[in-house]
């Protein structure tokens, strides 16, 4: 750290733009710092393995990193609002065999309805999970870690041992998982649509704003007014909503469900938001960046697996990144910490 | 002032206990269309906790609010928003993560289709609201990294984002240069002539005098006088506030003043303080002075080593700290009482005995083990000493009073047999009883020779205990005053700036 007193007489006019650009800049920075880094992985793999970059290969990258996307989207809600949700996986499972069990033991079921339920039984769970949260004042750690267990617990409950096949879904509902649309598989259509909405409502609509407000500063929202309560209630119930139907993608996606499906997904969840940029205290970050965070951390398993590295390798290298990302978050925050202090200064003296 | 009409807003008896505590009682405040009011009072006299039951951040215990006559209970500040109802809090209730424009209008942003926010209506809300400050704050800066008067500014700002009818200020001056002032106040009163009603309260008396209409006085949790500013004072007005004699409550004797026990040269922390430098010696008492803000408090820290100075040193009887290591400082015999009692000075669900034995860990244990016994041997030594009133060591210090918690904390730090004391506001919280108390161990401890570091936001006690009273400013120190020299008069020009009358 330099020393240099801040003594420097008269203002500096251009003091407002100058802070502004450097923000935006911080602020763009991240995003595209995971565009860049996404690039420069594809190139390198694709030099070392050529097939890497074939349209099949693309494509399944696209589709790997879709429900994580959307799971990440959901909870980024809950980390911008210094909360974590560490219940997906096992929203996921139990939404993919419900998802697979009423449509094989329902032949005749139209199968957008299997959304809607997927959904309805996401947002419970998430229901769950904020109203503990807000209204019984236990941490949201301590809360979703219990209700991880409780809700796998309750998927085997259900599954009793069994499992769902892919000969015993209807067609047109596997299609989902596997056909495209111009090009596109339908699968990444959803994922995309769910995050610009998502992003959109976070970035653009009084809802989301108070979220982050809430998770700047708790205290300070309730003296400004905000509903923190009902805010975050809302936040735990739509990435409930959002898990509910990432577990109605993953049947349509891999035909076969039983009790176990999605587990561990939570920690790549996360690891994929904090990748992206949503800072886990809450306040800062966006949903897209916590997707591109998903689409990243897809393609590094994707790649490592291409350059037949060890598996053992694979979750090392996913940790790196996971360090890499927090190290440089901490270091940019610390310069920009320091400059707007600075700046701050010579405006006063 | 219209008599005849129903008050916008009327508090009938109020009280608000925390534990023990009695934090307001006989809350009786109405305030009227037209009217600018000050509520006056020592810190600790209640003011903050009438404003938070006005802002329906806390909820009585008992008596009567109400709005244009009619019963109401708030629930929450959001109730007392919708009430018209502004609240400018003195703790910072900003958002560091989020723009100036959106800290201004969060919860409120102007919508555009769809119902999304517009985000140029709002930048535009924002730069209107700052060019009437008369301010120059870029809207779209996060607000992060603002200096102290900046983010006063900012909330000033959000309080007068909607059209309150009722506008509440909690020293919204304290960091505020002269130009700034006279801004808020040609605001306040435009206010006032479209019929909102103003509660302003402020410890700088000339400022009450000039924009204020009518007075209440608080003093120990309880309104104690209510009047026009006309048939007022600033003699009157400090009488009321204080309510006794300096001399009695703050008993500081005559020590023998020893050796240079703390020395600071050219201590900074960018954008906090700047260029601190002074000496404390062996029996001494110095007091740092200042407003809320003027980063006495960080000097503090700095010196015992919580937060990491980017420039300066520090030296304990001779011996450079550490910068950045309490460890260090503690080593050195160095005790840091901090201003948050509940949050950093105790752990509160702990006992007695294991929160006064916490700086003696080490000493007490054997092999890694705490002996048994051992802590409460040391905490009920200290408790005689310090004459503290519990009713078993086993309880949890949260069950005591806040004099008696303080004593705790001083005991605490007595036990390492320090050379030097930091105290951050010593008697915040405290009733005046045990004040005194705190006030007379604190004269004994510099009369056996330790030096003591004080930092005040109470003028009579800064004025009766401290042997020399340096002034900060913003950040710097501007002036050192002698026992002598030291009076109300010349720490509040130090404090706001200017300059002290020769």
């Amino acid at each position: 750290m330099s020393a240099a007193p801040a003594s420097a007489p008269g203002s500096p006019p251009a003091e407002g733009a100058q802070a502004r650009r450097l923000t935006e800049f911080i602020f763009r920075i991240r995003e595209l710092g995971i565009v860049i880094a996404l690039v420069a992985l594809i190139l390198v793999t694709a030099i070392l393995e050529p097939r890497f970059v074939e349209a099949d290969s693309l494509r399944n990258l696209a589709l790997n990193a879709s429900i994580f996307a959307i799971l990440a989207a959901g909870q980024t809600l809950v980390i911008i609002t210094r909360n974590v949700d560490l219940s997906v996986g096992s929203v996921v499972g139990l939404s993919a065999f419900m998802a697979g069990d009423v449509l094989s033991s329902h032949p005749g079921l139209p199968w957008p309805f299997v959304f809607v339920l997927g959904m309805a039984l996401g947002a419970a769970c998430g229901l769950l999970n904020g109203v503990l949260v807000t209204l019984g004042q236990v941490p949201a750690l301590v809360v979703t870690l219990g209700t991880l267990y409780v809700y796998r617990g309750l998927a085997f409950l259900w599954t009793s041992g069994r499992q769902v096949n892919a000969e015993t879904l209807p067609d047109s509902f596997l299609g989902l998982g596997t056909d495209s649309i111009l090009g596109v598989p339908i699968l990444v259509l959803i994922a995309l649509v769910v995050v610009l909405v998502v992003g959109q409502w976070l970035r653009d609509y009084r809802a989301g704003r108070e979220l982050y407000a809430i998770g700047s500063n708790p205290e300070g929202a309730r003296l400004a007014g905000v509903r923190s309560d009902r805010r975050v209630l809302t936040a735990f119930v739509l990435a409930g909503a959002l898990a509910g139907l990432g577990g109605v993608l993953f049947t349509a996606r891999f035909g076969t469900v039983d009790a176990t499906a999605g587990t561990g997904y939570e920690l790549t969840v996360i690891a994929a938001a904090v990748v992206g940029g949503v800072a886990i205290f809450g306040g800062t970050g966006s949903v897209y960046g916590a997707a591109l965070g998903a689409l990243l951390l897809g393609t590094i398993t994707s790649s490592l697996i291409v350059l037949r590295v060890e598996a053992f390798w694979q979750q090392a290298a996913i940790g790196a990144l996971l360090l890499l990302a927090i190290a440089f978050d901490r270091l940019v925050g610390l310069r920009v910490d320091a400059r707007l202090r600075r700046r701050s200064a010579r405006r006063a003296g | 002032m219209t008599e005849g009409t129903a008050p916008l807003v009327e508090l009938r008896d109020a009280s608000k206990s925390y534990g023990a505590v009695r934090a307001l009682r006989d809350g009786n405040l109405a305030l009227r269309a037209g009217e600018v009011r000050a509520l006056m009072g020592e810190n600790g006299a209640g003011k903050s906790t009438l404003v938070k039951v006005l802002g329906g951040v806390i909820r009585r215990d008992a008596g009567e609010m109400l709005v244009d006559g009619a019963p109401v209970d708030f629930h929450s500040p959001h109730g007392a928003r919708d009430a018209g109802i502004a609240v400018i809090y003195q703790e910072p209730t900003l958002f560091p993560d989020l723009s100036v424009a959106e800290n201004v209008v969060m919860g409120y942003h102007p919508l555009g289709g769809l119902k999304r926010i517009d985000r140029r209506a709002m930048h535009e809300q924002v730069t209107a609201l700052m060019d009437r400050l008369g301010v120059r704050l870029d809207p779209d800066r996060p607000v992060r990294g603002l200096s102290i008067a900046d983010q006063q500014i900012v909330e000033i700002a959000k309080a007068l984002s909607f059209d309150a009818r009722v506008l509440i200020m909690d020293e919204p001056t304290a960091a505020l240069s002269g130009p700034e002032v006279e801004r808020l106040f040609s605001v306040v009163r435009t206010l006032r002539e479209h019929g909102a009603a103003v509660l302003f309260i402020s410890h700088r008396l000339e400022e009450v005098f000039t924009i204020c209409d009518t007075v209440t006085v608080m003093r120990d949790g309880a309104v104690v006088h209510d009047a026009r500013m006309a048939d007022m004072t600033p003699d009157e007005m400090v009488r009321r506030m204080v309510g006794r004699e300096l001399s009695t409550l703050f008993p500081k004797q005559d020590a023998d003043v020893g050796e240079v026990v703390l020395r600071v040269d050219g201590l900074t922390r960018e954008g906090v303080f700047f260029d601190i430098g002074f000496e404390v010696r062996a029996g001494e008492i110095v007091a740092l002075a200042g407003l809320v803000g003027a980063g006495r408090s960080e000097v503090a820290r700095a010196i015992f080593g919580i937060d990491r100075p980017d420039a300066g040193r520090v030296e304990v009887a001779g011996r450079q700290l550490a910068p950045g290591r309490p460890g260090a400082a503690m080593r050195a015999g160095v005790g840091f009482v901090p201003e948050d009692r509940r949050q950093q000075g105790l752990v509160m669900d702990l006992s007695i005995a294991r929160n006064t034995a916490l700086t003696r860990l080490r000493a007490l244990s054997r092999l890694g083990l705490i002996a048994g016994g051992s802590e409460t041997r040391l905490a009920r030594e200290w408790a005689s000493r310090l004459q503290l009133k519990f009713h078993r060591l086993r309880d949890p210090v949260g069950t005591l009073s806040g004099g008696n918690q303080q004593k705790v904390v001083l005991g605490k730090w007595l036990a390492t047999e320090p050379k030097l004391l930091i105290i951050d506001e010593p008697t915040r919280g405290i009733d005046v009883g045990t004040k005194a108390e705190v006030h007379r161990l604190m004269s004994e401890l510099a009369g056996r020779g330790l030096a003591v570091l004080m930092i005040s936001s109470e003028l009579p006690e800064v004025l009766g205990m401290a042997d020399r009273v340096l002034v900060m400013h913003e950040g710097r120190i501007t002036g050192e005053l002698s026992r002598a020299e030291a009076d109300e008069e010349n720490v509040v020009r130090l404090a706001t700036g200017q300059a002290v009358a020769a």
